[in-house]
This record gives structure tokens, sequence and C-alpha cells, in this order.
């Protein structure tokens, strides 16, 4: 099946700032795609350009074939801002109530949503009487309503806590499930917890990776870092037969490429009662993340030069 | 057409919970009932009666209050929904912008006309009854005052749209709708008045003045409801200096209030229409 979002490269250059510079992307039915960046990278002017808000600069793209911003497209699409506020006056059901009718989304979808984000209970309170991650439930739930071919969610679990984010990257799936494509923005890869199929890294407004998180593991192909405490005494010959630094009196630390983990995990279990313990951690998605936004800034000076 | 009414129906909604609107409909009421029993007290000789006194002060309560209560209305229509990010919401979803302005020209014209015909009513019914009926031909009289209030109202709910799309901040909107307010219901009048007295030849009274009157949708209402309840029975302000050498005269009066309607609406959906949300 063809792509529900295809961006060619793609360029937003506001005055003097490049938003976004040859960016193409491309999101599949039912595909969850992250946005990952720092502040100011160009997420949001990304979002802002698929709903035919803004037009690139340069570059082409569609939305299931169609013009952003087009009667057709807007038909399929959902979006849920960085910031919204809702009417403090109305009630939660109003609010959502509101937005199916404007999508033409029939009015049984409003209770069902409302379930989804857990939101019954307060659904006919008014929305000045919410707390914050409340308020963004209610925005999911309008997003949401109305089964949206394509769901764009820009930091959509910014104030949610940890059971709320949980619960939403649930609600992700189902969307998924159902056929639907969901394009959300994030700020670290640790907060997506390995919940999309893909993540996209802007660095600067440039495009620096764009694939699974495990093939981004590989790829970083950062060290692993395995630290060893010896038995009482052993200290020594361990740090001679291994090598490594010494942390404290009782424990050596050591990094190594991930090819060669299981050799030295053997050659350490060789050394049977010298050690006493071994703990082996894999880079964090923190240390990944540090790792892409790094390469997108050698490149960038490259193509400078 | 359903996202007009959608749209519309909303508005309607918070409107009447807007504290704002509803304080001022209150004053509005309180003014209207002052006047009616200023109007209906025992005094000498009563040419006109009561009903008529009443209407003929309402009106020129009207040209104060109604284009505030329009103005408070609107001009937080668009600037406000920028600000809370709500305006990229209604406009990612398939509905027209000319059809997002439209659906809340007529909720926020509804919200008026409740306020204005509730006040007005019940000060008019009032009038009635305290001064032991009289001519309910008079109840016409507020009838076509309640009429020609939403009217004006309108227009300074469209004139407000223009301010509030060509700003991004609601303070910034609501300075400028007060600065409307002002200009139009205050300032204009106090420069027409010293430019009649500061014309010694009299061209300006005669070929300029009424123009410039009439071209004021405020006053262009206040000379249609002076004229069609005889000024002349009640003294009027300015109105009645002008006498018969206006551009228009009865009904087409109204025209004024009309065009600029059609005009501020026109060109509020050309602006929204410009937005990069
Ligand atoms: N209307 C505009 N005019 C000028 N510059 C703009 C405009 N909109 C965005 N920019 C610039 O474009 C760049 C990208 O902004 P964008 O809002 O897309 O970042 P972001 O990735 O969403 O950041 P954040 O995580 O802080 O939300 C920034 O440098 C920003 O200053
Ligand atoms: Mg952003």
């Amino acid at each position: 099946m063809t792509a529900i979002v295809k961006a060619q490269t793609v360029s937003m250059k506001f005055k003097s700032v490049d938003a976004l510079t040859d960016v193409s992307l491309e999101v599949a039915p039912g595909e969850k795609v992250a946005l990952l960046g720092h502040n100011g990278a160009g997420k949001t002017t990304l979002f802002r350009i698929m709903l035919g808000f803004i037009r690139p600069t340069a570059g082409s793209i569609t939305i299931a074939g169609h013009a952003p911003g087009s009667d057709a497209a807007r038909k399929i699409v959902s979006y849920l801002p960085e910031q919204v506020a809702f009417p403090k006056m109305l009630t939660g059901r109003e609010v959502v109530r509101f937005y199916a009718r404007l999508k033409g989304a029939p009015l049984d979808d409003v209770q069902a949503v409302l379930a989804k984000v857990d939101l019954v209970d307060a659904a006919d309170r008014r929305v000045e009487t919410y707390s914050k991650g409340m308020r963004q439930r209610l925005g999911l739930a309008q997003a949401l309503v109305g089964k949206p071919a394509l769901l764009l969610l820009d930091e959509p679990t910014s104030g949610l806590d940890p059971l709320s984010r949980q619960h939403f990257y649930e609600l992700i799936a189902d969307v998924a499930r159902q056929g639907g494509s969901v394009l959300l923005s994030s700020h670290g890869l640790s907060e997506l917890e390995a919940r999309t199929d893909r993540v996209a890294i802007l660095r600067k407004g440039r495009l620096v990776a764009n694939a699974p998180l495990s093939d981004l593991q590989h790829q970083a192909n950062l060290p692993i870092r395995i630290r060893v405490r010896a038995a009482p005494g052993a200290i020594e010959s361990v740090h001679a037969e291994i090598g490594g630094g010494r942390l404290n009196c009782a424990s050596v630390e050591l990094f190594c490429a991930p090819g060669d983990k299981m050799r030295l995990l053997s050659k350490i279990s060789g050394l049977g009662a010298q050690v006493e313990d071994v703990d082996v951690a894999a880079p964090t998605l923190d240390e990944v993340y540090r790792h892409f936004s790094k390469i997108g800034a050698d490149e960038a000076r490259q193509g400078r030069e | 057409m359903g996202g007009v009414l959608t749209i519309a129906a909303t508005e309607i909604r918070i409107g009447l919970r807007n504290r704002w609107i509803i304080l001022s409909s209150l004053i509005l009421l309180a003014f209207a009932l002052i006047l009616v029993l200023l109007g209906s007290a025992p005094g000498g000789e009563v040419k006109t009666d009561a009903v008529t006194v009443v209407v003929a002060s309402l009106a020129t309560l009207s040209v104060y209050l109604v284009p505030l209560i329009a103005l408070l209305l609107s001009f937080d229509a668009i600037a406000g929904e920028i600000d809370r990010g709500t305006l990229q919401l209604v406009l990612a979803s398939p509905v027209s912008r000319g059809a997002v302005l439209l659906g809340k020209f007529l909720g926020h014209v509804a919200v008026l006309a409740i306020a204005v015909s509730s006040g007005y009513g019940i000060a008019g019914l009032v009038a009635f009854f305290a001064h032991g009926g009289g001519d309910a031909g008079a109840l016409v009289g507020v009838g076509r005052l309640i009429a020609t209030s939403v009217m004006l109202g309108a227009t300074f709910i469209a004139i407000g749209y223009i301010a509030s799309a060509s700003v991004r901040q609601t303070g910034t909107a609501a300075a400028l709708a007060i600065a409307i307010w002002l200009f139009s219901v205050v300032l204009y009048d106090l420069a027409l008045l010293g430019g009649l007295l500061a014309s010694q030849d009299g061209v300006f009274a005669r070929d300029i003045f009424p123009w410039l009157l009439v071209l004021n949708p405020a006053d262009a209402f206040r000379l249609y409801n002076m004229s069609a309840i005889d000024a002349a029975a009640v003294g009027s302000n300015l109105g009645g200096g002008a006498g018969s050498a206006l551009p228009l005269a009865g009904l087409a009066t109204l025209l004024s209030p009309l065009a600029w309607a059609v005009i501020a609406l026109g060109l509020s959906t050309f602006i929204l229409k410009r937005i990069r949300p």
C-alpha cells in the first residue's frame, strides 16, 4: 500500500532561520513513527507543513496522495498541538462533541473516546476544573475522535504521569492495529520506551536517523560497559588478566564493542572463583540518542566545508 | 453547512457562560429599567405616550452599550483562539475558513440578540404595564428598537473580527476593540460637533456633515430610530439638527450599518484566510 505521508526533500526557511533542510520521510498505513529532536529542531514546523498551515520553501509533501491542507487531506488527519487550552466554560464532553461534529464523526464516538482516555467521570465537568494531565488527555480524545487515518501528535506525553503515559502508548498501539498511522514527536528516546515502529531524529532541521530502534542501537555500535567485582584479595590478578580501569579496591570497569562481548564474558567466567559478580550494561537509549545527535552535528559541519 | 451550525451553537454556549457578557447584559437591563422608571414618572403634560419616550432614550443607550457588548463578544474570536491553540484544531478539521467565521458570526449575533431582546423586552413590558397599558402600537416601537440594535451589534461584531484577525495576541485585540468603541461612539460625534462649530460658512454643515453622520453605523442607527419615532416630539441631540438635509432617510439609513457589516465580514474572512496558524 502507498505511504500515507510522503515528504520528499522538504525544506523550510523562515527569514534567517533554516527550520528544515532536505527532510525526506515516509509513514505507511498502520505505522507508528516517533519524531525526535532537541528544542527548535523543527518538529512542530514539520507538523504544520503536513497540516497545510505553511507551505515548504522547497520539496514536496503529500498526505495519502493529496496536497496538505486540501479538503481530502483534512478529512483523514487529526492533530494535537503541543499547547492547547480548550474553552474553560465548556465541559469535556462538549469539547469532544464539538470536534466530532466538525470532523463529521458519529456522535457515538464521543462516549467511546472519553472512555478510552479515562475521562468519563469528569466528562460533564467544566474544563477549568481539569488537572494538567486531564487536559492533555482531553486533547488526545479530540484527536482520536472520528478514527483518523493519520494522527499527528506534537509532544503528546508531556505532562503525563508514567501510568498515563503507558496507557497513552496502549491507545496508540490500538490505533495502529486498526490501520491508522501515528506520527508523534518527543524530546528523547528514553521517553518513548521503545513503543514505536520507527524513530526519526531531527537535528537542526536535518534528518539524521530514520530506522527502527533496534537498528539504531545496532548502527550506533556504542560500547558495552562491563563491571567485574573481584573476590577479596583477587583484584590485582583479575585486573592483570582482563585489563580495564580500577573503580575501587574491589571492582574493575571495562568497555567493549558489542561483537567482543561474548569473548570477554567467557574470559571472565574462566577466572572462576576469583570473580564474585559481573554486571553488563547495554548503552541506554539516551546514549544512543546523544550519539545520533552528535553525528548530525559532524555531518552538518562537513556539509558546510 | 454542518460546520457553520456546530460552531455557531458552541459560540452561543460559550457566550452565554461568559461572565463579561452576562455582566454587560445586566447593565443594559438595569439602565433600561432606570430609563423606564424615569420616563414614566408622573410629570407635567405628557405629549407622547410613555413607551415612546422610553424607546427614544433606550435608542441612545443602545448606541453606547450595544457596540460595547458586540466588541466584547468578537475581539477574542480569532486572536484568542490563536493564543490558546484551538484555531489550529479547527483549521485542521475539514471546515473551510469562511465557514468558521460565518459560524462564529451567527453564534455571536444570537448571543447579542438574546441579551438585547431580554433587556429591552423586559423594560418595554414594564413601561407598557406601569403606565396602565396605552397604545399597543408603541410595542412595535420596542420591537423595531430591538431589531435595529441587533443589526447595530452585528455590525460591530463584524468590525471586531477585523481587529481580532489582524493581531496575534488577545491583549492587543482587546485594546484595539476598546479604541474602535471609543472612536465610533464618542470621539467621532465630538469631532463632528467640533466641525460644525468651526465651519463658519456652513459648507461643512450642509454638504459634508450629513454624509459623515450617516457614514458612522452608530449615528445611522440613532438617526433611523429617532426619525421612526418622530424625534421632534421627544427631542434628540445630533439627529434633529441636520433635518431634511440627510442623504439617506428612513429605512435607507440602515444601509450604513448593513454595508459596514458586509464589508467587515468580507475583510475579516480575507485576513483569516491568510493566517498561518
Ligand atoms: N514563524 C516562524 N518564524 C521564524 N522562525 C520560526 C517560525 N516558526 C519556527 N521558527 C524557527 O524554526 C525552528 C524550528 O522550530 P520548531 O517549532 O519546529 O521546533 P521544535 O522542534 O518543535 O522545538 P520544541 O521541541 O521546542 O517544540 C526554530 O529555530 C524556530 O525558532
Ligand atoms: Mg515544537
